[in-house]
């Protein structure tokens, strides 16, 4: 029952809200619908009866496909990142004002409907499904409350997306017409991966891994990402950067890694070579950047591909570090553009060069960008520490490549390469002297802090005392490692 | 055989009744009633009642597919009519006998989907064609409609030459000369040249006919000349209409020698998919990029004739109702507007956010995006496609056409929605709103639960 309330809530809200009288209404009217949500999915992290976390009925029958949801660790946990983030969202940019707000948020629920759809299905057609509706809200939300030139930059990612997504739905059918009973459920698909030679699966895996690298995004497909990012309204950057491309991550873990290990395993050497890159080059370049948004954008880049690469050192510690790290990432990130928002609605600019000193101006925001920047950085009792720690044990021991050695250390790199743009674009924007510009900036209000100092409560709590989250996952983890080690 | 007589009736009465009534309003309440009885009759038809019990000498053939095909051609048109009937009057001072013509082609379609010889498939395509070449000319003083017109009847000759003398290459091919589609698929595992001559005949001209490349050239510039209400008609229950025959013909009378002639297909498909999706990325008038995008979405129908198997033909049924439900409610927005090109669309989400929604539902169906009914159409497509197992390069070259596509698909959804500027006005009706509702609802029902119009033939079939 749980997982239907999960899509169910958001949805109904989210279709209800297109037909509200007042902008106002629909401002709460999405803040109480997603808290609701969260409750929702706390309440399947409390309960201990099985039962209320699958749910399935008929959907095609001549097709073989069924409406099947169910809730296992990895989708818990994704679920409470994505139920943690609307609230925490709607909060930090509850005093923005957008011309049609109603059917700003009534496409904002959507889009969390369609990521709770993604993470909680178990049949491969109603993830498909889900997959795309995550989509669609989101390329409108993006076209029309964005920056200047939104409609080319998103209409750039929605052609990317939706290539990679079709892709995937050639491979979902291939692999349909090759189950034995011609259904779309994941176990049909799992049962899969001692029946396929190797041949089929090294290239059904690219059918699958475009859609999810497009996504995540892995370099070279990266391109799409920092335009999005930049040209988005903050709200949808935050739903882009903290959740969305988890589903990529969330995508190998679940569909591609354990049905086509064989496929996984033979091309896994290059997709790390690709992670690897793909960080470099993505820290390389943000530490260029002059643009705030552009340089939380190129950071992100780097922690997927560290995640990524996680996840095809197939060990179990390295798997663990993903789960915390794709929670931890979310959290950070939004942090991060939490604050971003705050400056540039004040100061109405995003250049690193023109800030400074805002420090003196505004302490609470200061001391609050601190402690999300070195989560951001992975220093020690913070969640980004604990999920760098353990994928960097994973990819070091990992089995799976003879190039460990050069991975971790190429990876390590990266991390300090993070800590110097973070660190530097901290201290340029909030310490110095003031300017100008800066000289009038006030601190922190209400809402905003209040989203904040949840973030960092979260930041450390999780920091300090992983425990839950490690037992939370540790069952799904063991299943999927085993499934993943699969040779013929 | 109930739709085939009572189409041809109907339409002779519709002729007539130019006579007895001007009024607007009771010819087009008249042709309505005449397309629900239509469907009635063809639905009992489904169910088993047979009014007429002539002796045909098994020359038409009722299976429940093509009677299905028939529904969904006379349920498209009933939506065309109610959406498009204002448009009809707005053509010219004969309202009437378009009315009629339309229903003749209605009763080629329904010889087309059941014909059981060569013979009868030939009388249906060109039953349904010359209407056809009337409809397109019928803006009389526009040039480009004379113009379109003219072409059309004179490609369209020529390929009907095409088909007889590919009929008559069968005939000759066949041991003791004969038209039945049993006659000609018996014991043929191996061919002589001759039928394989008829046969590509018979591909080249029905090719024609559905607009496949690289046998596509008069379709932008007849779809662009005729009267936009026509073009609607013609580029969506037409086509699938003369789909259902294709595939008939090819299933029937050439399926056993299926793999003489998939490459064929093959080529065609990809060569469809191509020109049409490239091309109607460069086009800046509305009406010829959805002639071209009409092409495009052949391709991917021709996937049923290349398949030739359950999926297929479950996939075709469901394909011809996503595309004709989608085409048409997008003609029938355009029709209302003076500006065809695509900054004709812009701001319209301002000034008319109803019709700029149903629009961009059906522009979502077209582009094959889940939630529609046309992500379940191209669905079907390719797993039909998949099934035969030798085909993935083309579904995969499908698939990089499916997403060009979005390219020319939103462009009309960036228009209306993110764009400012000066929108058109537009003379819509509550009840035309309230339709094309009512269409967009259907798109999206069988979008989520496609085995409602599946099963029917499902449940029939197996």
């Amino acid at each position: 029952m749980i997982p239907i309330l999960l899509i169910l809530i958001p949805l109904l809200s989210g279709l209800l809200s297109f037909f509200l009288r007042s902008q106002r209404a629909a401002k709460n009217w999405s803040l109480i619908s997603s808290i609701i949500s969260l409750v929702v999915s706390c309440f399947g992290l409390w309960i201990t009866n099985e039962s209320y976390l699958h749910y399935q009925t008929d959907w095609i029958f001549s097709l073989g496909s069924r409406f099947s949801v169910s809730l296992d660790g990895m989708s818990q946990i994704l679920s409470l990142l994505t139920t943690i983030s609307f609230p925490i969202i709607f909060i930090a940019t509850y005093r923005n004002e957008y011309p049609n707000a109603k059917n700003f948020y009534a496409l904002m629920l959507l889009s969390q409907a369609g990521l709770l759809g993604v993470f909680v299905s178990t049949d491969a057609l109603l993830f498909y499904f889900f997959w795309e509706l995550a989509l669609i809200p989101v390329y409108f939300l993006s076209s029309q409350w964005g920056g200047e030139r939104r409609i080319q930059a998103t209409f750039k990612f929605f052609i990317y997306t939706f290539t990679g997504s079709l892709l995937m739905l050639v491979g979902i059918i291939y692999l349909y017409f090759h189950t034995r009973d011609k259904s779309f459920s994941i176990d049909a698909f799992y049962a899969l991966r001692s029946q396929l030679p190797a041949a089929s699966q090294n290239w059904l895996f690219w059918l699958f891994f475009l859609a999810f690298a497009i996504k995540m995004p892995i370099f070279p497909f990266h391109t799409w990402q920092p335009d999005t990012y930049e040209q988005s309204p903050t709200a949808v950057t935050m739903v882009l950067s903290g959740i969305m491309v988890k589903m990529g991550i969330f995508g190998i873990i679940r569909w591609l890694a354990p049905v086509l290990p064989i496929g996984s395993w033979a091309w896994g050497d290059t997709v790390s070579a690709l992670c690897v890159i793909g960080m470099i080059y993505a820290s390389l370049i943000a530490m260029q950047q002059d643009d705030l948004k552009r340089l939380v954008a190129y950071s992100s880049i780097a922690h997927m591909g560290l995640m990524c690469l996680a996840i095809f050192a197939t060990t179990k510690i390295g798997m663990q570090g993903v789960m915390i790290q794709m929670f931890s990432h979310g959290i950070n990130i939004i942090g991060l553009w939490i604050v971003i928002d705050l400056i540039e609605k004040q100061l109405h600019t995003r250049k690193i060069s023109e800030l400074g000193g805002l420090a003196q101006k505004a302490p609470g925001l200061a001391i609050l960008l601190v402690i999300v920047g070195l989560a951001n950085v992975a220093l020690p009792l913070t969640n980004g520490f604990i999920g760098e720690f353990l994928m960097f044990s994973g990819i070091y021991t990992s089995a799976a490549t003879v190039y460990n050695v050069v991975f971790t250390v190429a990876a390590a790199v990266c991390v300090i390469l993070s800590a110097v743009y973070t660190l530097n674009m901290i201290q340029r924007v909030f310490y110095g002297n003031t300017n100008a510009l800066t000289e009038n900036a006030r601190d922190i209000r209400a809402n905003e802090k209040f989203a904040l100092i949840i973030l960092v409560a979260i930041i450390i709590i999780v920091g300090v005392y992983p425990q839950p989250i490690f037992d939370l996952t540790r069952h799904f983890v063991d299943s999927i490692i085993s499934k993943m080690n699969y040779k013929i | 055989m109930n739709s085939i007589i009572f189409s041809a009736i109907w339409g002779i009465v519709m002729m007539f009744s130019g006579l007895f009534s001007k009024s607007k309003r009771s010819l087009q309440t008249f042709a309505v009633v005449g397309l629900i009885l239509l469907l009635v009759v063809n639905t009992l038809e489904l169910n088993g009642d047979h009014f007429f019990n002539i002796d045909l000498h098994n020359m038409l053939y009722f299976a429940p597919f093509g009677l299905l095909s028939n529904s969904i051609a006379f349920a498209s048109t009933l939506i065309f009519f109610l959406l498009s009937s204002t448009d009809i009057f707005e053509t010219g001072h004969n309202a009437a006998e378009y009315f009629a013509l339309i229903f003749f082609v209605l009763c080629g379609i329904s010889i087309v989907t059941s014909f059981n010889t060569l013979l009868m498939l030939f009388l249906g395509i060109e039953i349904i064609s010359i209407p056809l070449y009337i409809l397109t000319g019928a803006a009389k003083k526009d040039l480009k409609s004379n113009e379109a017109s003219l072409k059309y009847f004179l490609m369209g000759a020529f390929s009907t030459g095409l088909m007889l003398l590919g009929i008559a290459f069968l005939y000759g091919a066949t041991p003791n000369g004969s038209f039945m589609l049993d006659d000609i698929a018996v014991g043929r595992t191996a061919a002589s040249p001759l039928y394989m001559i008829g046969l590509l005949l018979l591909l080249v001209s029905m090719s024609f006919k559905v607009s496949a490349a690289p046998f596509h050239f008069w379709t932008p510039d007849v779809y662009d000349g005729a009267p936009t209400v026509f073009t609607s008609f013609m580029a969506t229950i037409v086509k699938t209409g003369v789909f259902i025959g294709f595939i008939r013909l090819f299933g029937d009378a050439f399926g056993q020698m299926q793999s003489r002639w998939q490459l064929f297909v093959a080529i065609i498909i990809a060569s469809t998919l191509f020109i049409g999706n490239i091309t109607a990325v460069f086009q800046q008038s509305v009406k010829r990029m959805l002639a071209y995008s009409s092409i495009a979405q052949a391709g991917f129908m021709l996937f049923a004739l290349l398949a030739l198997n359950n999926f297929a033909k479950e996939g075709i049924i469901l394909y011809a109702a996503a595309y004709n439900l989608a085409t048409i409610g997008i003609f029938a927005v355009l029709g209302k507007m003076k500006d065809y090109s695509f900054e004709g669309f812009n701001g319209l989400a301002k000034s008319y956010p109803g019709i700029a929604l149903v629009t961009t539902i059906f522009l979502l169906s077209l582009a094959g995006i889940p939630l529609t009914a046309g992500f379940f159409a191209k669905y079907y497509m390719l797993a039909a496609a998949l099934e035969t197992g030798n085909f993935l390069w083309l579904v995969i070259f499908a698939v990089a056409c499916a997403a060009i596509s979005v390219y020319y698909y939103f462009r009309i959804i960036q228009a209306m929605y993110f764009k400012t500027g000066e929108p058109q006005q537009l003379k819509v009706g509550i009840g035309f709103q309230y339709a094309l509702f009512a269409v967009a609802v259907i798109v999206i029902v069988l979008g989520i639960f496609p085995q409602w119009l599946i099963n029917e033939l499902y449940v029939i079939y197996v």
